[in-house]
């Protein structure tokens, strides 16, 4: 469960600290408030249980992907480190759903 | 199948990187002023990517590479599971990660509790519990437990000003004063500690430079992909051989020396470090964090009157009486020591937290296989 699973940012919204990430095609909502540093389109961050704890920079991103890449790539659902990498994808909301109940229209 | 299979057939981005890593440990574990060299990591995600990628398997022999307390769930204590046990039989609505549900109590699980018609929810992040207290007019207590990297999540809810009728029952512990605590531990022969790179990103590496000088075993930072782990083994090594104990930082991508600071003054306005007991373990001078006074109100300690004591008439069968969960926490024995491995004690029937939890070593050695017979592979056949 500290294995946390990186994402690319899509969309920042800034005044309420939340960002539209995408996980292997799957976008959520991940909150922004305990990340260190400002994040923007492009960047990946550190998702853990929905909470953004790291920016990973663009170019030290592909090196930090190869890991869980290779865990979804065999998508074997007995597996303990897929299955946490999926309940920390799971533990951020859908991104079609912001968490005040509008609806994303970006979507 | 050969143990080693699993490192040969792994797909690294840079395989002459991984042999290289490996020839190198090889090297600097033949170097070493005795044998065997000893370490020990302390998070469950290392030891799920050692046991999953067979990297034992590419370890030389005489490197033994052991999971001490990396477990959050498995260390949760006993008294801690019954606080959450009392109070979801009492009727009040207990949300927690899943993993906890099957960690035992004195007498009962929180499974069992809600086998018996207690509310007990499954969430995957403290926001889902909030959302549950949203939903419900009732009192919803969201049962933590992680080490400093997921009560940061917590300590980040707790100023959001959740709802009232939200509160925290804190499981949280924290992971540098147990090292302490292993460090000393007579029976353990522990050279020096591979981190977690992920509680690091959050305390940075300079966590670690008080315990260097105190004890003398250097501690090295790394990440979780197999060539990370590699990497920051064969940087442990040369620091114990260069017999000048120190912090180094095997995973610069995630984590500096001073970590995050914002989430650090997150942790620490919400969370103060108290001494309790680790399951199996020891009592741990400030290994467990609880809320601070001034959130007091989202304290469930001191929103409820929890009494315990009904599941406590209770004698242990004989089978929790053998269980080594403790020792192997502690690193002094690992699963295949233990009787009831893989025989009385499976993930289904899990007799010890250790079977419980994803994290745990037994329940990790269980999918995985442990420790391969090192004697069945072909030094050099790579």
């Amino acid at each position: 469960m500290c294995l946390g699973v990186p994402g690319k940012v899509i969309e920042v919204d800034r005044e309420n600290q939340i960002a539209t990430v995408e996980f292997w095609g799957v976008r959520k909502q991940v909150r922004l408030e305990v990340c260190d540093s400002p994040v923007d389109p492009g960047d990946y961050i550190l998702n853990h249980v929905g909470f953004a704890i790291r920016r990973i920079p663009p170019e030290d991103a592909a090196e930090t992907l190869a890991l869980y890449d290779e865990l979804l790539r065999v998508a074997d659902e007995q597996d303990l480190m897929t299955a946490d990498v999926r309940g920390e994808i799971d533990a951020a909301p859908n991104a079609t759903i912001l968490p005040n109940g509008a609806v994303d229209e970006s979507e | 199948m050969n143990p080693s299979d699993g490192f040969e057939q792994l797909k690294f981005r840079d395989p002459a990187r991984a042999r290289g890593l490996r020839e190198t440990l090889d090297r600097l574990v033949g170097q070493a002023s005795h044998a065997p060299v000893s370490i020990m990591h302390v998070c469950g995600s290392h030891e799920q990517a050692i046991a999953k990628f067979g990297l034992r398997a590419a370890f030389p022999q005489e490197l033994q590479v052991i999971m001490g307390p990396g477990c959050p769930v498995c260390v949760t204590d006993v008294p801690e599971v019954d606080e959450a046990v009392a109070l979801a039989k009492q009727g009040v609505r207990v949300a927690s990660y899943g993993d906890m549900l099957r960690v035992p109590g004195t007498s009962q699980s929180l499974a069992d509790a809600k086998a018996e018609g207690a509310n007990v929810d499954v969430v995957y992040s403290v926001t889902q519990a909030v959302e549950l207290a949203r939903e419900h007019d009732e009192e919803v207590v969201f049962f933590a437990s992680g080490f400093e990297t997921t009560a940061v999540a917590t300590a980040a809810i707790l100023v959001d000003d959740p709802p009232d009728n939200f509160s925290v029952l804190s499981a949280h512990k924290y992971i540098p004063p147990v090292m302490e605590i292993v460090a000393e531990m007579p029976e353990t022969k522990i050279e020096g500690f591979l981190a977690a790179g992920h509680a690091a990103t959050i305390t940075g590496s300079a966590v670690f430079e008080k315990f260097v000088e105190r004890h003398g075993l250097p501690v090295v930072i790394a990440g979780f992909e197999p060539l990370d782990v590699l990497a920051g083994l064969v940087k442990l090594i040369e620091v114990i051989n260069s017999g000048k104990p120190r912090v180094e930082n095997a995973f610069p991508r995630c984590v500096t020396r001073e970590g995050n600071v914002h989430a650090q003054k997150l942790l620490w306005r919400v969370f103060r470090p108290t001494g309790g007991r680790w399951r199996g373990i020891a009592h741990v001078p400030n290994g467990n964090l609880r809320l601070r006074d001034e959130f007091a109100k989202y304290d469930t300690r001191k929103r409820f009157t929890i009494d315990a004591s009904a599941l406590w008439h209770y004698a242990p069968p004989k089978l929790v009486q053998q269980c080594q969960c403790g020792d192997i926490m502690a690193g002094i024995s690992s699963p295949s020591d233990c009787p009831l491995f893989g025989n009385e004690c499976t993930p289904d029937t899990p007799v010890g937290a250790c079977m419980v939890s994803a994290e745990g070593t037994c329940k990790i050695w269980h999918q995985y296989g442990g420790r391969p017979d090192l004697r069945s592979i072909k030094r050099g056949a790579a």
